[in-house]
């Protein structure tokens, strides 16, 4: 039964590229407010299921619920069926998400990005979406790049405009697959602190990242998926000091040294 | 034998009967650009579609219409088609003809330019929550339309010329009334350098109009002008093959 103080509910989630079988009974539940690293080795499927939270990405079996709706599917008699695209985005506008290689729209300002959403999903008044489009350029510290292109931005103040853009969908959940990943080493910070500042004000959180400092400082709990498997979902503290697996172990020896 | 006339060829030059058909040319081309983006982006987007039905239909528009002159398409459209009982008007025969035509070649410059979208703006908007036509309103075709517009261009310059063939079923365009001219007042050259020289001014025109297409949808880009566009090679030529 989908539960109140749940962000996210995802049980016996499996998905198949073809014949290859990236997902094998996923579950992961992540209560309000929670933040949640998901690490693991490349190619354990962990982008792929962040990529299924907001159904980017169709699901074979099982089900996942964002605040106790399921996304991208509703139940008939004989098990789940697809939505029609309408609805699917529908039920994406609660799930913001942040990708690795920044995806903003290069044609657009930085403030006509965050106000897409707002403007034409939302149907807000265009005065209302750009306040709000200029309160969240500051809460990123960008307030001076309103009418910047996203060509005229570094990587980091891109990566800063994504995570605008999403919020102005004002969100329940917040995905960010390796937010910091293609980032210059010497940007990765100013992105870390606003996904710091986030999540003190409450915002529920699902980061697939290898920052494990980040993981250390924020995290609720960290999960560990390889294989397309959760490994393990422990507190911070114990992953980086007692994995409880030995696959767990060899992960933390590789990227720890 | 009379030499050039320079007398006569300024007289053409304002004739009104002419600037007539001219205008003639110039509103069809237009008309048909308009009935060419509309079949284009359907036929691109259905090509594009997951599903068979819609796939194949496309594929079978685009192959049959590229697959035949646009002279037979005319000839059949405004001749034939009376036999089984279908009678169409010159005009209606011209721009049904040349715009099923037209689409036919838009859709490929149109699915090239979608196609050179990357994946993450459909996964960026999809993010926020964009249904499908709204996804395509707001961030697919605007950047799409910086790859699609120079071979679009390149087509409209063409279609400027192609109108000509509507002559063929005595659609009153530019060619059409030059030629006329010609059988009452024998001035050969001299009125087809005009017609020549009309063509001209609509193609220049052009020129400059998509040269401020481009320039609008390049600006976000940033001072990279010029820079090679993905996917642009290979539909750029095929107006040459009509």
């Amino acid at each position: 039964m989908p539960s109140a103080d749940l962000a996210v509910e995802a049980r016996g989630v499996h998905k198949f590229y073809g014949a290859l079988h990236v997902l094998r009974g996923v579950d992961l539940d992540v209560r309000r407010g929670e933040v949640v690293v998901v690490v693991g080795p490349s190619g354990s499927g962990k982008s792929t299921f962040l990529r299924c939270l907001n159904h980017l990405e169709a699901i074979q079996q099982g089900s996942i619920r964002v605040c106790g709706d399921l996304v991208g599917y509703r139940e008939t008699a004989r098990g789940l069926a697809e939505l029609r695209d309408a609805e699917v985005a529908r039920h994406r506008r609660r799930i913001g998400m942040v990708f690795q290689q920044f995806n903003l729209f290069p044609h657009l300002t930085a403030e006509g990005n965050i106000t897409a959403g707002p403007l034409h999903v939302l149907k807000e008044s265009r005065e209302s979406a750009a306040t709000e489009a200029r309160r969240l350029l500051a809460l990123v510290g960008l307030p001076e790049k309103a009418q910047a292109y996203p060509a005229q931005l570094s990587g980091g103040q891109q990566q800063r405009v994504a995570i605008a853009r999403a919020l102005a969908m004002r969100p329940e959940v917040m995905l960010f697959d390796e937010p910091t990943s293609a980032l210059d080493p010497e940007m990765i910070s100013e992105v870390l602190d606003v996904m710091v500042a986030l999540s003190k004000q409450g915002m529920t959180m699902i980061v697939v990242t290898h920052e494990m400092g980040f993981a250390r400082a924020v995290a609720d709990r960290v999960v560990f998926v390889d294989e397309g498997r959760v490994v393990e979902d422990t507190p911070p503290a114990q992953f980086f000091t007692r994995p409880l697996t030995e696959r767990g172990r060899a992960f933390l020896d590789k990227i720890l040294h | 034998m009379g030499g050039w006339d320079w007398a006569a060829f300024q007289k053409y030059l304002l004739n009104p009967y002419l600037l007539q058909g001219a205008w003639t040319t110039v509103w069809l081309s237009l008309t048909v650009m308009a009935i060419g983006l509309f079949l284009g982006l359907a036929a691109a987007l259905m090509r594009m579609s997951r599903h068979r039905v819609p796939r194949d239909s496309a594929r079978f528009y685009i192959w049959l219409m590229r697959g035949t002159p646009l002279l037979v398409q005319l000839i059949i459209i405004y001749t034939g088609l009376p036999q089984v009982g279908i009678r169409l008007t010159v005009i209606q025969s011209a721009l049904l003809g040349l715009g099923l035509n037209e689409g036919a070649y838009l859709a490929e410059i149109i699915r090239a330019g979608i196609l050179s979208v990357a994946r993450g703006q459909f996964d960026a908007a999809r993010a926020v929550g964009m249904p499908y036509w709204t996804m395509l309103r707001v961030v697919i075709l605007p950047q799409a339309a910086r790859v699609i517009i120079p071979p679009l261009g390149n087509n409209f310059n063409g279609l400027l010329k192609t109108t000509s063939l509507a002559s063929v079923i005595s659609l009153e365009e530019l060619l059409r009334r030059s030629q006329m001219l010609i059988q009452l007042e024998f001035k050969v050259l001299e009125i087809f350098i005009v017609a020549a020289c009309y063509y001209l001014a609509m193609t220049s025109l052009w020129g400059m109009v998509q040269r401020r297409l481009e320039a609008h949808f390049g600006r976000p880009y940033g001072p990279s002008e010029g820079r090679p566009l993905r996917a642009v090679e290979g539909t750029l030529l095929e107006q040459d093959a009509r």
